[in-house]
């Protein structure tokens, strides 16, 4: 036990002594910001008449369709900012590879099961971190700019702060699919193009395609943005995806998040953690 | 003190694929000497040092130190330090933190960190991300990473690559030293002559397997005495030879007399007369000894 302590502490002193953690939630906190004060003044404008529906060309009729608009708008940090923490947990796992640190590392903790357990436990730790920085920028600007417009922020909602919760354990489990990615796929640049096709590209088309059809919709709730989705609570995805079935329960997300998280690094265990270092 | 521990590979073997780079290595390293591992490149000294610390598993064998197994040891890095390549190291990263996160993951005080990193000459630049290391501080901060948990052996594998010759010198005193207290140090090498005046055994092998182990001076041995002789009077030399059955050969620089009793070619001149304007042996050297190994030529 207390060499899994040492480990974990040792993986704290990783992420923290290079500069892509602060990089990394500099550059979330600007976007998720970004979206969340500009959507959510796009959305409280139309949905408050401040913004006619016409000038947005929204065909109408859609102004009442965002529901309630705080949980959406705070919902980025997570909908919008999950693949931050991928790219972390993804980086910390194929940089022991691509600079072969994992010599020192084994010789130092010789059983691997502990460092990957060790690893897994800190990146959750840190992408729950990430997702409170993600949340200042949604909560912090979005709620400011709702306010601005007349808008109720429901701060003090508690719905607000189960949804803040859940995010923080969304992200953390995106770290955690990072880290399994990582050992599945070790070449850095493989896992980075990855990351970036299937959370920016492949997995939303995968999410709209599987919409239309109420059998396929069940399907995509499978898909790991939907489920973290579920997990949250709300996204800008339920939203511009036509609903034909009922998300999964938030506990499911979170399962099938974790499922994602335990079969990649279970896998990558086996496929390269585990091997000869060479 | 540290005290050190024998290493011992039992049967080592260790097949990639269909090919075999170690094959049945058995030999011990004992305290309290410096013993290289010498090989030409691709011999299987780097994955025999692998295997022996975890990294690498054999397909069958076991190397140990005092008995167990290094993925057995309690806390590894208080017992066996290891420098294996120069570029184990996160670019991004300064030398204290480095060192630092694994003297987290071992339990060693952080004091270590910088003691260390004084003890290998770079406490200067603790401070400075290894990225702009040159390759010799990289050597450095790799033995840096050994010392941390003081440990009783040392295992370093072509430590002396990649450093200048005030390195080298330095590094040659570090090996004599560590020795000297008691530690266990194998160091592994492709050239003799650069850890010929360190190591007290050699451990030699090639294309996987065991071709020499024994001390240093196991190698100093004349595979095909030779004694080189010469004189202005070249003719009455060889008769004097001749009559008293030794046999020769004419080389570049005189006569090559198949004896290495010197003294005896000087008394057979010396009887008849004939003035010597050369005479000494040729000895084989160590690296003829140890390329003649290698090379699989004959064995000793």
């Amino acid at each position: 036990m207390t060499s899994f302590l040492r480990s974990v502490a040792a993986e704290f002193a990783k992420v923290f002594t290079t500069r892509l953690w602060w990089i990394l939630a500099l550059v979330l906190f600007c976007y998720i910001g970004l979206l969340a004060g500009g959507l959510g003044a796009l959305f409280a404008g139309i949905q408050t008449g401040v913004i006619s529906p016409d000038t947005v060309n929204t065909g109408g009729g859609a102004a009442t369709a965002f529901g309630s608009l705080p949980p959406l708008v705070y919902s980025f940090a997570s909908s919008v900012g999950y693949v931050f923490p991928v790219l972390l947990g993804a980086l910390a796992t194929t940089g022991e590879f691509r600079h072969q640190t994992l010599t020192p590392t084994f010789l130092a903790t010789p059983r691997r099961g502990v460092v990957l357990g060790a690893k897994t436990v800190t990146l959750v730790v840190i992408g729950a971190g990430l997702g409170i920085v993600a949340l200042a920028a949604s909560v912090g600007i979005g709620g400011a700019v709702l306010s601005a417009f007349g808008v109720d922020a429901l701060l003090l909602d508690s719905q607000t702060w189960l949804l803040a919760a859940r995010t923080l354990l969304a992200m953390g489990l995106w770290a955690a699919i990072g880290v399994g990615l990582g050992v599945l796929v070790p070449n850095q640049v493989a896992s980075i193009v990855i990351v970036l096709a299937f959370t920016q590209f492949v997995e939303p088309l995968l999410r709209l395609a599987s919409s239309f059809l109420e059998i396929t919709a069940k399907i995509g709730n499978f898909l790991p943005g939907s489920a973290s989705d579920a997990l949250v609570g709300a996204s800008v995805f339920a939203v511009a995806n036509a609903a034909t079935v009922a998300p999964l329960d938030w506990w499911q997300g979170g399962l099938v998040l974790l499922g994602y998280a335990l079969v990649a690094t279970v896998i990558g265990y086996a496929a390269s953690w585990k091997k000869d270092v060479t | 003190m540290p005290t050190g521990a024998v290493i011992e590979f039992t049967n080592i073997s260790k097949r990639f694929g269909g090919i075999a780079a170690v094959n049945d290595l058995s030999f011990t390293v004992e305290p309290g000497r410096v013993t290289g591992f010498l090989g030409p490149n691709g011999a299987g000294k780097t994955t025999s040092l692998r295997i022996l610390l975890g990294l690498v598993g054999a397909t069958s064998g076991t190397a140990t130190f005092g008995g167990v197994r290094y993925r057995d040891l309690p806390n590894p890095l208080t017992t066996v330090g290891a420098a294996l390549e120069a570029a184990s190291f996160h670019p991004g990263r300064t030398a204290r933190s480095h060192l630092g996160v694994y003297a987290i993951a071992a339990g060693i005080p952080r004091t270590r960190v910088l003691a260390v990193l004084a003890q290998v000459g770079l406490a200067a630049h603790a401070a400075q991300r290894v990225g702009g290391y040159s390759l010799g501080m990289r050597q450095r901060l790799g033995l840096a990473y050994a010392l941390l948990g003081n440990p009783g052996v040392l295992v370093l594998d072509e430590p002396i690559n990649g450093l200048d010759p005030e390195g080298i010198r330095w590094i040659r005193g570090f090996l004599r030293d560590m020795a000297a207290e008691g530690r266990t140090v194998l160091v592994s090498s492709h050239l003799l002559s650069e850890v010929q005046q360190s190591v007290d055994d050699v451990v030699i092998i090639a294309r996987g397997e065991l071709v020499h182990r024994g001390p240093l001076s196991s190698l100093d041995t004349d595979a095909a005495p030779q004694t080189i002789v010469d004189s202005p009077d070249r003719d009455a030399l060889a008769a004097a030879l001749t009559a008293a059955g030794i046999t020769f050969s004419i080389g570049r620089t005189g006569l090559l007399a198949a004896t290495s009793d010197a003294a005896l070619l000087g008394h057979l001149a010396f009887t008849a007369g004939v003035e010597l304007s050369v005479l000494h042996r040729q000895k084989s050297g160590l690296e003829d000894s140890f390329l003649a190994l290698v090379g699989g030529s004959h064995t000793l």
